[in-house]
């Protein structure tokens, strides 16, 4: 298995070089051209979003872990500089309002993190996030960018609001078939989208949104018409699944399972790209799509494997809130958690470990966000206006890999 | 203007403010025992000039009652977000009443967020509340707006010269279609050879879809709308740009129309907040279900604008009157569906409070249009 690791990290004279294709990818998120560049050594390493600290590559040994926790502190290093730019730019709006912006701080840790209430408000806000950002961020390590989350939410959330009604089986046996099916179906409508790209070569990006809108119109097509609850009169829901079939809180915190299928969903990837050759070929697909193909891989695979399992992830979001939250699917299910996740996939730059922590960042400020109303008297629109920041600067600093001297390799 | 030099004067004053105090003397005495911290959530923005400002300003003058503090907070959307929101007022602002506006919050949001806080009162805007089946510290409020929707509807006949009016609606729920069909029957009252034409945009908020509903409306030869969607504003303001006379639905539009705004159905909502408001200050039980129309004051009509003629205005003020008394009914027997079924039989009437009319699923005779799904 490793040795083909080894020989698509050497490729034949006059193919693109593994590290060159990543370096497309982090620059441009779909990159079918190739850039000059950067030196081979350390490959893997390297970027989406510094994945690996420590990958094998045939090098000289003695060179790797210095540029490899270059890398490593580099791929830190950006995204804190841009919160502390995104805050400092912050307060000076917040000033300009004639607000303090140490308040404003404040508040927003006692909203997000002071306390036990405060954690359990932000761990809620992101558990669906952290699952949404996978979808956006697996097709990112295919080379795709695919924002038309929201639609595999809805359509996860649908599918499995009907299985215990058709099954009928004991709660543990519904829930598991919940989670499948709405993983299936969500993962089908992604895949699609994957489908396309590969077969068709229309822009994923475009066809995942529009395929969002016809998620929506489905949904509210069958949820307002076949089937809809007779008995949700003024909001027309499906069935309830039943109390029995609901999702529980995980022992401890007053947060539901879905969390925790977040982050485990979010470790498997991590592994799977990690360390399997899948991964690998994905990540090789995702930066230059020819090469991959020069190299024997089965391309179309990759790029429609890794859109089901992004679209499965998002199902699973929309399972998760009709099992743990809502009980029944309606149109609360379209809560712009598939828009949110976007956000979170590019601030992680596509790192599924780092969509984690950063969801749980989101997931804070929305905590905090009501606070700020309350207390400070500023409209709902400064959260947003605050996420639109950290999400441009963000993007800005991509630019700024391997700029800066001392995060460079040594062998630069 | 005033003198503050001149003494009688400032002798007046300080005796009528004493009498003020004197007057207010002993409801403030005993408000003063319990200090209240009201949380008020919003779907929407504040200034949505519609569902959401309706409420805001109720809350705007809730703040103004003596020992009421007042926390809002806006754009809560019915996940779990709202569940987090009413969390954080009652545990970080000490809120014992709520006002989680908008109908989806309630099952399962506040249901949740109630049973395992008893000792807080959740007053939820929407009519869901079912004795037997939802706890007693839950209740729900609701406002009789299709009187109004009625009354929009005869200033609406009167001003209509081609005889088409049209409705541009959010969803086919019984609360929307209850309101086509009184304002369908309000003009009707005046000529029953109108029609109604209906758009469903299947949203309750989607300006554009609101805009081209309009647009629609009017190349169709409509030239009075009227629509049930959380935020009139778009409706208001396209059908003003080309011309169209507008009947206003949920707060006053009329700052967004000075030519063609007619008249608008309001709601009032201060009237239930205060009554709820006041059980909890008291101490008295928590009002579970509480329902009014005009005669209530739980909603109310905008004042009218230029386009309402005399005739219009001398009508609609006295089936207001009527309503007002608890005289006027408005879906009697022998009304038919658009699609000619008898849907209250001959002899039959429906009062407002009849729990039939809110399982309302037909377009009466004159609605073009149909009940998408």
């Amino acid at each position: 298995m490793s040795e083909s690791v080894v020989d698509l990290a050497a490729p034949p004279a006059g193919i693109t070089s593994v590290p060159e294709a990543e370096e497309a990818d982090r620059s441009k998120g779909v990159a079918s051209e190739p850039l000059t560049g950067e030196p081979l050594v350390g490959a893997l390493i390297a970027d989406t979003g510094g994945i690996g600290a420590a990958v094998a590559v045939p090098a000289a040994p003695g060179f790797v872990m210095p540029d490899a926790l270059k890398r490593s502190a580099e791929a830190l290093f950006w995204p804190l500089a841009s919160l502390l730019v995104t805050m400092i730019l912050f307060s000076l709006m917040i000033a300009l309002l004639g607000k303090s912006p140490i308040d404003l701080f404040r508040l927003i840790y006692v909203g997000a993190f002071a306390d036990a209430f405060a954690w359990q408000n932000t761990l809620q806000r992101a558990a669906p996030i952290i699952l949404t950002a996978l979808c956006v961020a697996l097709p990112a390590q295919a080379g795709l960018v695919v924002i038309g989350g929201e639609g595999a939410v809805v359509l996860g959330g649908l599918v499995a609001a009907m299985v215990p009604g058709a099954l009928g089986a004991s709660p543990v046996i519904n829930l598991v078939a919940m989670a499948l099916c709405a993983m299936v179906a969500g993962g089908i409508w992604i895949g699609l989208v994957g489908y396309l790209r590969h077969s068709r070569g229309v822009n994923e990006t475009i066809s995942s949104l529009l395929m969002a809108y016809i998620a929506m119109a489905v949904f509210n097509h069958l949820v307002e018409g076949m089937l809809r609850d007779p008995a949700s009169l003024n909001k027309p829901s499906t069935k309830p699944i039943g109390d029995a079939n609901m999702l529980g809180n995980i022992p401890g915190i007053d947060v539901h399972w879905g969390l925790s299928y977040g982050v485990i969903y979010c470790l498997v990837l991590f592994l799977v790209l990690r360390f399997t050759t899948t991964g690998y070929a994905i990540r090789i697909a995702g930066g230059n799509v020819r090469a991959a193909r020069l190299a024997g891989l089965p391309v179309g695979r990759l790029i429609i494997g890794s859109c089901f399992f992004g679209g499965a992830a998002a199902g699973l979001a929309g399972m998760a809130e009709v099992a743990a939250v809502h009980g029944s699917a309606n149109a609360s299910l379209a809560a712009g958690y598939g828009y949110a996740g976007i956000l979170v996939s590019f601030i992680a730059r596509h790192n599924p470990v780092a969509v984690v922590p950063v969801a749980i960042l989101i997931g804070g400020i929305g905590a905090a966000g009501g606070l700020l109303q309350r207390r400070m008297g500023l409209p709902d629109a400064t959260m947003l206006v605050l996420q639109g920041m950290l999400f441009m600067i963000i993007l800005t600093a991509e630019t700024m890999y391997g700029r800066l001297k001392i995060f460079r390799p040594a062998g630069a | 203007m005033t003198n503050h030099s001149n003494p009688r004067r400032a002798a007046i004053k300080a005796l009528s403010a004493a009498g003020a105090m004197a007057a207010l003397g002993r409801p403030l005495a005993a408000l003063a025992q319990s200090k209240l911290t009201v949380g008020v959530i919003y779907v929407g923005p504040k200034d949505d000039y519609g569902y959401n400002q309706a409420h805001a300003e109720a809350a705007a003058m809730l703040k103004k009652m003596p020992g009421v503090t007042v926390v809002e907070e806006e754009k809560v959307p019915e996940t779990v977000d709202v569940q987090n929101t009413m969390l954080s007022m009652i545990k970080q602002d000490h809120a014992t009443l709520l006002f989680p506006t908008s109908f989806g919050y309630f099952d399962p949001h506040i249901l949740k967020v109630a049973a395992t806080n008893p000792n807080v009162r959740f007053a939820h805007c929407g009519g869901m509340w079912t004795e037997g089946k939802h706890p007693k510290n839950v209740g729900s409020f609701f406002g009789y707006i299709d009187e109004c929707q009625y009354l929009n509807g005869v200033v609406a006949g009167h001003a209509s010269k081609s005889k088409k009016i049209g409705f541009i609606a959010a969803k086919p729920i019984p609360q929307v279609l209850r309101n086509i069909n009184a304002f369908t029957l309000g003009a009707q009252s005046v000529d029953p050879s109108i029609t109604t034409r209906v758009i469903f945009t299947g949203e309750w908020s989607m300006p554009v879809k609101e805009a081209e509903a309009t647009n629609s409306l009017l190349d169709q030869g409509v030239d009075v709308v009227t629509c049930h969607v959380d935020g009139p504003k778009v409706v208001v303001e396209t059908a003003e740009k080309r011309g169209a006379f507008t009947c206003g639905y949920h707060a006053s539009q009329a700052k967004l129309a000075p030519k063609g705004y007619l008249t608008g159905a309001e709601w009032n909502w201060i009237t239930p907040y205060t009554n709820l408001v006041t059980a909890a200050q008291t101490g008295k039980p928590h009002i579970n279900f509480l329902r009014g129309g005009l005669k209530e004051g739980f909603v109310k009509m905008s004042a009218y604008g230029p386009g309402a003629t005399p005739k219009a205005r001398a009508m609609a003020d006295d089936v207001k009157g009527k309503m007002v008394k608890g005289e006027f009914i408005i879906f009697k027997g022998g009304l038919k569906d658009n699609k000619g079924a008898v849907v209250i039989p001959a002899g039959k009437t429906l009062t407002q409070t009849d729990l039939e009319l809110e399982k309302m699923n037909y377009l009466v005779a004159g609605v073009v249009g149909s009940i998408p799904g």
